[in-house]
């Protein structure tokens, strides 16, 4: 176990790193920074002097060296778009508001999937279970960009219930919460759905049943605690889908979270921030990911063995 | 002596028809229509179909509503943009978009794939660690923000979009292969081909290949529908394909600021992807089934 453990957590270092890579390749690609930064009537001394105090003169495996040390303190240089604040401000200021909709979104999906997936093991195979499956499929093909506008041109357009964007109170969540969970609401369900199936075929359901418990007893209080196991193991999966699934959401809503903040630095090509965003992002992906794993480990002892 | 006549039925009969009809259910009738009409016609035959250019549009005729809405005319059956350019036209020249995106990155992806997946599990060892290890980081990797710092480095362009999805895709298709490849080389024919002289590459290309292929089209084809969405889900963001592309993804960001006076702007074109992705699900599952149906996890 602590090897595998060891194993993973090596891994998601490893991939971390290939992400800092990529990203510091990435932004030599994009241009000698020198241009951006120095006036256009700059001579050849203020190129190599500004060059020097970058320390852009030096080899590019310095270079890298440098950034990686900057990296792991958490500084990420100034912004360009937004004067006078570090990038690493940025990103935690932005932040608060991502993980307050990533949350609500989750418990939008788990309220929504949960009912639907246990109804539809109940009654398999009958018109319940093919409009949940159909819902499923729904799921997996709307387009979250295209779903958030559709309900932006209903719900708050033309029935005029909720605000098209912004954040405030629950009110501004609604929307970009159902936005945002939509394609976990498929993926839980069939997950409940089918550890739901297995739960209602063992003994002791059988037992409930011979007790004479009443039938909505049996199936919410003892099925569904039993089956949730599975479900619950897969949240962390879904928690780092919702993250990079909010950049996606915010812009559409312009919820002032830091997938809209990327999304803005991206398009003022502001290269610190996105550096930042993507560093911090990917770090709380790849770590859940391990999380997920080690859980997953714990419950299932042949994973431990591949 | 009675002579047997063998009459052959008529087409029309009903044992024939019934007989038709039930080789014709066997068939993912849906989504193969919906598929045809909406991809596969419009991209073949874009300059064909398209009543007008996609990307010449003249600002007096700016947000028209569709043909059957008040001030909408047959000339522009679904309407126009806010440059004034024809939505339908727009829309069939997405799909040709759409098509070559998934085509280009799907075939570059699996070939990659392929090529390392057939490598990793016939060489097995360091190479195979290696590879290996590549497929964990790059199926760990956020897509999403990949893109995005690509894009904020380089700048919105086809082969852009092409790269992020391509480092995207591969890692299915190298773990795909390699799966498949470890169980077939164990088999006689293997051992026979190298007893009989076959160089490495020989092996891998004419004797393991052929027999993965059936997975990869299984694989391919579910992925079609997933591309299209990413696809259209990075050129809404600004991250996929640079204006004036008539990419339906595009289209979408293009006609969120009229939800308000223009709502047909989004609409048409995020349907078109909705139905386009349902029917290629449609097609994948009905494919896996018939194919490969220990595929069902992947």
């Amino acid at each position: 176990m602590q090897r595998y453990i060891a194993r993973r957590f090596l891994q998601s270092l490893l991939a971390i790193w290939v992400m800092s890579l990529v990203v510091f390749t990435l932004a030599r690609f994009s241009g000698n920074p020198l241009d951006v930064m120095l006036p256009l009537e700059a001579t050849a001394e203020d190129y190599d002097r500004v060059s020097k105090h970058w320390g852009l003169d030096k080899p590019l495996y310095t270079q890298y060296g440098i950034f990686l040390t900057r990296a792991l303190q958490g500084d990420f240089g100034m912004s360009w778009k937004w004067p006078g604040r570090s990038a690493m401000d940025l990103v935690w200021e932005r932040l608060p508001a991502t993980l307050q909709l990533a949350g609500f979104a989750l418990l939008v999906s788990v309220v929504i999937a949960l009912p639907i997936g246990v109804l539809s093991a109940v009654k398999k195979g009958t018109p319940w279970d093919t409009a949940a499956k159909i819902i499923a499929l729904m799921g997996q093909s709307l387009p979250g960009f295209w779903l958030g506008i559709v309900l932006m041109w209903i719900f708050a357009v033309h029935l005029g219930w909720f605000p098209t964007s912004g954040r405030g109170g629950l009110q501004y969540m609604i929307l970009p919460a159902i936005t945002l969970g939509w394609f976990q609401v498929a993926a839980i369900m069939r997950l409940v759905r089918s550890s739901m199936l297995e739960v209602l075929d063992s003994e002791f359901v059988k037992l409930t049943r011979i007790k004479g418990l009443a039938e909505w007893k049996v199936v919410w209080k003892h099925c569904l605690r039993n089956a949730a196991i599975a479900p619950i193991t897969f949240f962390a999966i879904i928690a780092g889908v919702l993250m990079t699934g909010s950049v996606v959401t915010e812009s559409v809503f312009s919820w002032p979270g830091t997938g809209l903040l990327v999304i803005d630095a991206v398009r003022a090509r502001d290269f610190q921030v996105v550096q930042a965003v993507v560093i911090v992002f990917a770090g709380i992906f790849i770590l859940t990911n391990l999380l997920v794993d080690i859980l997953y480990a714990y419950l299932d002892p042949r994973i431990r063995l591949r | 002596m009675a002579t047997v006549t063998v009459r052959t039925l008529p087409w029309y009969a009903a044992p024939r028809v019934a007989h038709a009809m039930r080789r014709v259910r066997r068939w993912p009738l849906v989504p193969l229509v919906i598929l045809t009409f909406l991809l596969v016609i419009p991209a073949l035959l874009a300059p064909q179909v398209a009543p007008h250019d996609p990307l010449k549009g003249s600002l007096s005729k700016r947000l028209k509503a569709p043909a059957w809405l008040e001030g909408g005319s047959i000339e522009y059956p679904l309407g126009t943009d806010k440059m004034g350019r024809d939505l339908l036209s727009r829309m069939i020249y997405g799909a040709r978009v759409s098509l070559a995106v998934s085509a280009v990155a799907i075939f570059v992806g699996g070939a990659i794939g392929t090529t390392l997946g057939l490598m990793s599990g016939y060489f097995g060892g360091r190479i195979d660690g290696l590879i290996m290890r590549l497929v964990d980081i790059s199926l760990s990797l956020p897509t999403i923000l990949l893109a995005l710092v690509l894009v904020a480095a380089v700048g919105p362009s086809f082969w852009t979009v092409i790269t992020v999805l391509v480092v995207l895709l591969w890692a299915r298709y190298a773990r795909l292969v390699r799966g498949e490849t470890l169980s077939i080389k164990e088999r006689d024919f293997i051992a026979r081909a190298r007893v009989a002289g076959a160089s490495h590459t020989r092996i891998m290309t004419k004797y393991l290949f052929p027999n993965v292929v059936n997975s990869l089209i299984v694989l391919a084809t579910l992925q079609v529908g997933y591309v299209i969405l990413l696809e259209s889900a990075l050129s809404f963001l600004g991250a996929g394909l640079p204006r004036p592309t008539p990419a339906w993804g595009l289209m979408v960001a293009d006609g969120r600021e009229l939800i308000v006076s223009a709502w047909w702007v989004s609409m048409f074109p995020g349907l078109a992807i909705m139905l386009t992705v349902l029917a290629l699900n449609l097609l994948g599952d009905w494919l896996r089934d018939r194919l490969d149906p220990k595929l069902r996890n992947v």
